[in-house]
């Protein structure tokens, strides 16, 4: 049973491609205008923003948006990294290192700027963003300054740790650009930290195959 | 020689379930199971998931490879497993033409007429388990294709007929 002998409708197209006729790679190198994508995530915002009770419902909603991707994500770069580096992450590290390296330079086409492990909390890492270009056009209101569209991209990090099997407590977005008490108009008033909390099964799970070797 | 494939969700569900037998050395690709051996396939499959498990964070044939190779028997029935990046599991389990030992008696024994004694398997000869991971890396490619749909979410069943085509495609190709 292929394509070929249908009759054309919703589920054969009628040249005959279906999606498992292209090839995955196709587009490996190719880009999306910025525009476009600014365009397309500003009504994402806005379609978020409906009947929506505050500034963290908002961004949890954002955040569900990006979920699926993450998952996506995960399973087309392994399998379109070569077959010998096609690993699944195991460890918490080469996960991160994951995002920070792999997933970053696929969306943004940069690594990530900083991972950091939390000093105060073992089962927490920080992910920075100097400049994230999700939000490059966008200015925020001022009684929404909280906000940070940013949380789309905390949506996708965990999409990604779930599907590998790191769940986590959530991640999220939160800009840093001014530190508190800190001088204004620093370097980088965008940067933008991810916080990824992972569940104690995770670290629990990591802790056994440390001690395995 | 029988095959029973299947592709389980991350919540032990089944997603994709394809039968076929070997084309190769003039087969002629149908499964020949016996009609009670098929229940028992789903029940032999879903046992090794605890295996799968165990090994899917490391130990000794894994640390992040997707393809597990063969991880476990039943009787006559060798399981072959591979692990994709979200955690699904595609599972092959094969059913071997070969004549049961002298020693398994009971259960095979009634089984030894519907399989003609010709050969015997080896499941962990090099040559079988390449011809599994092609199987598995082809399936590989079409199922990514699959998950990249925006209308499919996770843990959904795959019922597209051209992905069974194309499951049915690498069968004959490799197996």
């Amino acid at each position: 049973m292929t394509a070929q002998g249908q009759t054309p409708g919703l589920r054969y197209p009628s040249n005959k491609k279906t999606i498992y006729d292209r090839n995955l790679s196709r587009s490996k190198n190719s880009e999306l205008s910025r525009a476009a994508f600014a365009y397309l995530f500003v009504e994402m915002i806005s379609y978020a923003q409906k009947r929506v009770k505050g500034i963290a419902d908002l961004e949890k909603r954002l955040n569900n948006q990006g979920y699926p991707l993450g998952l996506k994500l995960l399973e087309l770069l392994l399998a379109r990294a070569p077959p010998n580096s096609a690993l699944r992450p195991t460890r918490i590290l080469p996960l991160l290192q994951f995002i920070a390296q792999t997933l970053w330079r696929h969306l943004f086409n940069r690594p990530a700027d900083a991972l950091e492990r939390s000093e105060n909390d073992a089962s927490q890492y920080m992910l920075y963003d100097n400049d994230p270009m999700v939000n490059q056009y966008i200015s925020l209101p001022r009684e929404m300054s909280q906000l940070n569209c940013a949380a789309f991209v905390a949506g996708i990090i965990e999409g990604v740790c779930d599907g590998a099997g790191f769940a986590t407590q959530g991640v999220s977005a939160h800009s840093v650009g001014e530190e508190p008490g800190g001088e204004k108009g620093s370097m980088w008033p965008g940067k933008t930290v991810f916080l990824i909390k992972f569940r104690e099964e995770v670290l629990e799970r990591e802790e056994i195959l440390g001690r395995g070797g | 020689m029988s095959y029973y494939f299947v592709i389980i969700g991350t919540k032990d569900n089944p997603l994709f379930e394809h039968e076929f037998g070997t084309s190769k050395q003039g087969g002629d690709g149908i499964a020949r199971f016996r009609e009670d051996a098929r229940h028992m396939n789903q029940f032999i499959v879903h046992s090794s998931l605890d295996i799968v498990e165990e090994i899917q964070w490391g130990g000794p044939q894994a640390g992040g490879q997707m393809y597990l190779k063969h991880i476990d028997r039943f009787q006559s029935s060798y399981i072959s497993c591979f692990l994709t990046a979200t955690n699904n599991k595609f599972l092959l389990l094969t059913s071997p033409t070969a004549s049961p030992a002298p020693s398994s008696l009971t259960r095979t024994s009634t089984s030894r007429t519907s399989y003609p004694a010709s050969s015997t398997y080896n499941p962990t000869a090099p040559a079988t388990e390449e011809a599994i991971k092609n199987f598995f890396l082809d399936v590989y490619d079409a199922w990514v294709k699959t998950v990249m749909n925006p209308f499919y979410s996770l843990d959904q069943r795959v019922t597209s007929p051209v992905f069974k085509g194309r499951v049915a495609g690498a069968a004959k190709k490799y197996l």
